[in-house]
């Protein structure tokens, strides 16, 4: 593209500054105020002129960015944009990366470095977006791979909460034993939810998963002697690492902190589960990203694009929604056993629809199928908004002005891009 | 050596009060291309259907003869037809994934071989040999069908992005990705001008002699169809009207009847007007 023409910015400016002028004279310039002998008009002529300047030389300099802008832009082929977007992606999940495991450090080094004092605080925030990540990782597998418009999610979620919690309570087994248990439970829903709705699509299927969730959540709001009802279940085991439990001390063999001959800090607890929750999210994400190049993968994909040429190729429709279904559930059954085990307490309090909401809000406004977007997405709805609890009245309204800006600008998400699963002549992607 | 490969028998589709099909019976042999022809609303898409498990049949018998074993078509779900029996389709409205890569939408087709290949994505998660292997084989014939339709430069990118005309070919290679004993194509030609009509010709050409896949044709072209048809049934308001070579199909008075109405005067214009605007 050309070079900027000056001359000609500058003499359209400079219209536009007569422009302005013309209308600031009259405008501005000539004020009426009331005086003593009756209105008096008030000559601001230095007032306009310094006005209409300000015109001029604002669109001078607005112009000159657009076009440097445009510039760069508009020559970009689809593929470069793509390259970029990947570029760009990699580098935010790296760097995201990076920062999620050093989190714990760094908030532990700028504590005693007196910069602040809320290490705990700001641990809770990261295990709370981590497990928001993780869930957002979990259905984009249902809404972002398989098309699966899951209003319903947080059943599982649910489910996976009340299974670890009702299983570690009766049986005494490990948290290690009781993850899974709560995983295949929840994926066991996911199957039930799937079989009456394998024929709905769209908004009939968003209904049918709404109805659900909601049922879930009565139930174990009802269900008292099983679940205690409104009342919940408290006393969930704590998870220990690897058998040395997280406290003072113990009436059974040593403690975490005695094992390592550190001084006894509660913070150790909120490490781990940290780390472990950063863990199970860093699971969810391999797998997701393994499974998308997998036939199973590119069948999830080519169901959301066209079923009825799925069904003409001979691709099973049945197994591969329920497939979506429970593995996306499953995920959520873990983050919902986590969640158990780091609350200590729950009740259905925690599994309303605003949480399905949220969850799904934050996939659709990362970009479906996109795993960074997810990131960012629950590092700024939730991290955001916990961040902003000072400001109380204005944090929903933030939000959800966030949400129609996201919208009106990025409608298919902050970082939609998608990556061929297996290319021909291209090159062979890296990692997330 | 006329060998059956799909035998439609009295075949009858009713919508409520609506006979769409009406008792149409006709073979389709192996290495042949058959073509299906009428008037718009003929019923044409609607055999097409049946034969695919869109719709299930109200009466008749569709009857694939398989390598090993004889399918019957009206029996079987949708999926498993093309899973098992080898019937492979493409559509009137072009149904390809367009958000997914050219070489993805023919591994799609691969589906079930690599399903199996992958220990039903278990063994694929720990990326086992076999497995990768088996993907490499379907990249293969992935690249195979793409340099046939000319699409290998444009492998990696989304496939809506394609021209229509591409787009029609990819579904075809998608078709045959599945490997399939007979291929349905619901008007191929639709919106392709004549330069890519004749390649498309030479494409189910190959498909029929080189691969010795059956190929039913559904057209409106009626110079590509009498070009390349081995055989052609004729349909009009359900029924079949005349059946046979191209040559007797042009010159037989109903097929004239059915398409141009029965004017008297018009006949011997009309049966150059159908047969040859080669």
């Amino acid at each position: 593209m050309a070079a900027i023409d000056y001359p000609q910015q500058a003499k359209e400016s400079l219209l536009a500054g007569i422009v302005a002028l013309a209308l600031t004279v009259p405008m501005m310039g000539l004020r009426t105020t009331s005086g003593q002998d009756g209105m008096v008009i008030d000559i601001r002529m230095g007032d306009a002129a310094l006005t209409a300047l300000g015109v001029a030389v604002g669109h001078f300099v607005i112009s000159l960015i657009r076009q440097a802008l445009q510039q760069r832009s508009p020559k970009e082929t689809k593929t470069e944009k793509s390259a970029r977007l990947k570029s760009v992606a990699i580098w935010i999940g790296w760097a995201s990366f990076a920062f999620a495991l050093t989190l714990p450090v760094t908030l532990n080094l700028t504590e005693n470095l007196g910069l602040h004092d809320k290490t705990r605080y700001y641990l809770d925030i990261g295990i709370l977006v981590l497990t928001y990540v993780m869930l957002g990782w979990g259905l984009n597998i249902v809404v972002g791979l398989a098309g699966l418009l899951d209003l319903g999610y947080v059943a599982f979620y649910a489910v996976g909460a009340y299974s670890y919690a009702l299983i570690a309570a009766h049986f005494g087994w490990s948290f290690w034993v009781c993850l899974p248990l709560a995983g295949l439970f929840a994926a066991f829903f996911g199957v039930i939810l799937g079989f009456p709705v394998l024929r709905l699509r769209g908004d009939y299927l968003a209904i049918v998963t709404l109805g659900f969730g909601e049922i879930v959540r009565v139930v174990l709001l009802n269900w008292y002697q099983f679940t205690g009802g409104p009342d919940g279940l408290s006393r969930i085991p704590r998870p220990d690492f690897f058998g040395l439990p997280f406290k003072r001390s113990s009436s059974e063999g040593e403690t975490f902190h005695q094992f390592f001959g550190l001084d006894y800090s509660s913070i150790h607890r909120i490490i781990f589960l940290y780390y472990l929750i950063f863990i199970l999210a860093l699971i969810t994400n391999a797998f997701t990203l393994r499974i998308r190049k997998l036939p199973v993968g590119r069948a999830w994909e080519a169901l959301r694009e066209d079923e009825i040429a799925c069904r003409s190729l001979g691709l099973n429709p049945t197994n591969t929604k329920l497939t979506a279904f429970a593995i996306g559930a499953m995920f959520g059954g873990f983050a919902g056993a986590f969640f158990a085990t780091r609350q200590g307490f729950i009740s259905p309090e925690s599994f309303t629809f605003i949480e399905s909401a949220v969850i799904l809000a934050i996939v659709v406004l990362g970009g479906m199928g996109s795993q960074i977007g997810v990131v960012i997405a629950a590092a700024v709805l939730i991290g955001g908004t916990e961040m902003f609890r000072g400001l109380e009245e204005f944090r929903m309204l933030a939000f959800g002005m966030a949400m129609v800006a996201i919208m009106v600008w990025k409608p298919r998400g902050l970082l939609a891009n998608r990556e061929p699963t297996v290319t021909l002549n291209g090159d062979k992607e890296a990692k997330p | 050596m006329s060998e059956p490969l799909l035998t439609v028998e009295h075949l009858t589709m009713r919508f409520g009060g609506l006979i769409a099909v009406n008792d149409v019976s006709f073979i389709a042999e192996k290495r042949r291309i058959t073509s299906i022809i009428g008037p718009n609303g003929a019923g044409k898409t609607t055999v097409f259907n049946c034969l695919t498990g869109f719709y299930k049949p109200t009466v008749g018998r569709l009857v694939l003869a398989g390598a090993d074993k004889e399918y019957y078509l009206e029996r079987m779900d949708d999926f498993r037809i093309g899973q098992v029996a080898g019937v492979a389709r493409t559509f009137q409205n072009i149904r390809l994934f367009p958000a997914m890569s050219v070489l993805e939408n023919l591994l799609v087709a691969q589906h079930n071989k690599l399903m199996r290949a992958s220990g039903w994505s278990v063994l694929g998660l720990f990326g086992v040999p076999s497995y990768r292997r088996a993907e490499g084989d379907a990249v293969e014939l992935g690249r195979y069908w793409l340099e046939k339709i000319n699409l290998i430069d444009r492998a990696d990118e989304p496939a809506g992005d394609l021209p229509y005309g591409d787009q029609r070919r990819l579904e075809i290679a998608r078709a045959m990705c599945t490997e399939p004993q007979i291929l349905c194509l619901d008007e191929p030609a639709a919106g392709l001008n004549p330069r890519e009509t004749a390649d498309l010709n030479g494409l189910l050409r190959f498909i029929r002699d080189d691969r010795g896949v059956g190929v039913l044709l559904i057209e409106h072209d009626m110079s590509m169809v009498m070009e390349i048809s081995d055989h052609i049934v004729v349909l009009d308001y359900g029924q079949k009207i005349a059946e046979g070579d191209p040559e007797s199909v042009r010159s037989n008075p109903d097929v004239i009847r059915a398409y141009l109405g029965d004017d008297e005067e018009n006949d011997d214009i009309d049966a150059e007007a159908i047969g040859d605007r080669q």
